[in-house]
């Protein structure tokens, strides 16, 4: 009996889906510009670019996926 | 009925294939969970960008331009058009060759299709100089969903290069394929967060035609693997702050089969001054181990010899700031280099490499 008054709220807690959290009318600080990085589309590929070219590593940058080298 | 129509047999192996692959529920959770909030894509604007690098002997400036329209608010196409023109007398032109000039131009278009929490894009891209070419696709699918709070994408990019050396018949191709995998997260009013991964292979010529490596202090051909996978893996949050301003974070970790380790830290804040203005100043710091066949001088001949300071042991650290009104933008990088094991032969035995760079650029957006 202990254990089932531990564990059945466990389990109905299980059962319940979360709910959204964050509702729309609450993210008007998230969609103001100053939030936005890279600031602007160019900007962060350019410095994407300078940096992929001069370092080793690759991928998963926030400016999303570039194209060509321009590594010789 | 002792046996089952032939179609009701297909039936059953589809929905047994299907049921089997446990990622397809998900995409179909994703999917079913996400009609609640329309997503929506990309404002309609144009940048026009010119920007300019420095260091270590190299001098690459040149003009970007992006344009984005939308059309019955369900088709955004997009173009760009990117030149680096480039200068080089870097340390391992001068102690290795002898200064060049180039031209890269890199031509993009896309278009990006929404369908009620979905977003589909394709782009095309061609990068092109007198000894390098590039041609890939992109393919991208972002999912809202969670009443908006959660946004996956799902990213796949292949890419055909062509090497060549200028002035000889040598040509040689490289195959690349991205996938990217990502999560963005809505955690409060004020603070979102994201995680995404990208693996990239490439098959093919890997190395650069230039370039030499040392055995004992004699200049020998570079000799790389024909195969390279790579792991990157970020996390990323940007959280408001209540005077007009932001601080964004982010950590990536990435490792390849060539024995690669890299971590990179990034630091930037941005706040609003006199209403339109937004003053930012940033820090990135970025550090790698060096590639398994990557030696500064080799004891003697092995089958894989790199030199390529890339691919040794180094940091960089940049400091840098920004400042723009939306329209007008400007924004300036310190950067600072420093090779572990990577010699600079003007130097003597024991000079090890290391130099600074200017980078900056200046853009101009415009919405319609």
């Amino acid at each position: 009996m202990r254990y089932a008054m531990i564990l059945l709220p466990l389990v109905l807690w299980g059962c319940t889906a979360p709910e959204p959290w964050v509702k729309p009318y609450e993210r008007g600080y998230l969609a103001d510009p100053i939030m936005q990085y890279p600031a602007t589309t160019l900007g962060g590929r350019y410095r994407e670019h300078v940096n992929e070219v001069r370092e080793g590593s690759r991928g998963a940058s926030s400016a999303g996926a570039g194209g060509g080298c321009g590594c010789n | 009925m002792g046996h089952p129509a032939p179609v009701q047999e297909v039936a059953v192996a589809v929905i047994k294939a299907w049921s089997s692959m446990w990622w397809s529920w998900l995409l179909l959770g994703v999917f079913l969970t996400g009609a609640v909030l329309g997503a929506v894509l990309p404002d309609d604007r144009a940048e026009a960008m010119y920007h300019y690098y420095e260091g270590g002997g190299v001098d690459v400036s040149g003009p970007a331009v992006l344009v984005r329209r939308s059309f019955e608010d369900q088709v955004s196409l997009s173009g760009s058009y990117y030149v680096d023109t480039i200068s080089s007398a870097s340390v391992d032109v001068v102690t290795g060759g002898s200064p060049y000039t180039d031209k890269r131009s890199e031509y993009g278009l896309g278009m990006d299709y929404l369908y009620g929490n979905t977003t589909m894009g394709l782009n095309l891209g061609l990068s092109e100089e007198s000894d390098y070419r590039s041609e890939s696709y992109h393919l991208n699918v972002s999912q809202e969903f969670f009443a908006g709070m959660s946004t996956l994408n799902l990213g796949y990019s292949r890419s055909d290069d062509t090497v060549s050396r200028n002035g000889t018949d040598f040509s040689a191709g490289i195959n690349r394929h991205h996938f990217r995998l990502g999560l963005s997260q809505i955690i409060s009013p004020k603070l979102m967060m994201s995680l995404d991964y990208e693996g990239i292979t490439d098959d093919g010529y890997l190395s650069n035609p230039y370039r030499s490596a040392r055995i004992l202090g004699a200049a020998v051909p570079e000799r790389y693997p024909g195969a390279r996978t790579s792991n990157a893996l970020a996390l990323r949050g940007v959280q408001y702050l209540e005077h007009g301003a932001s601080v964004a974070l982010g950590y990536r970790y990435f490792e390849d089969t060539w024995g690669v380790r890299g971590h990179t830290y990034e630091l930037e804040y941005r706040q609003y001054y006199r209403d339109d203005w937004q003053l930012g100043g940033h820090y990135r710091y970025y550090g790698q181990s060096a590639a398994s066949f990557y030696q500064d001088d080799f004891d003697t001949e092995y089958n894989y010899m790199a030199r390529d300071k890339e691919l040794s042991s180094f940091n960089d650290q940049s400091l840098g700031f920004s400042i723009t009104d939306g329209r007008f933008g400007f924004s300036y990088d310190y950067v600072m280099y420093d090779y572990k094991n990577f010699s600079d032969l003007r130097l003597g035995k024991s000079g090890l490499y290391s130099f600074n760079s200017n980078v900056l650029q200046m853009s101009y957006a415009m919405k319609f």
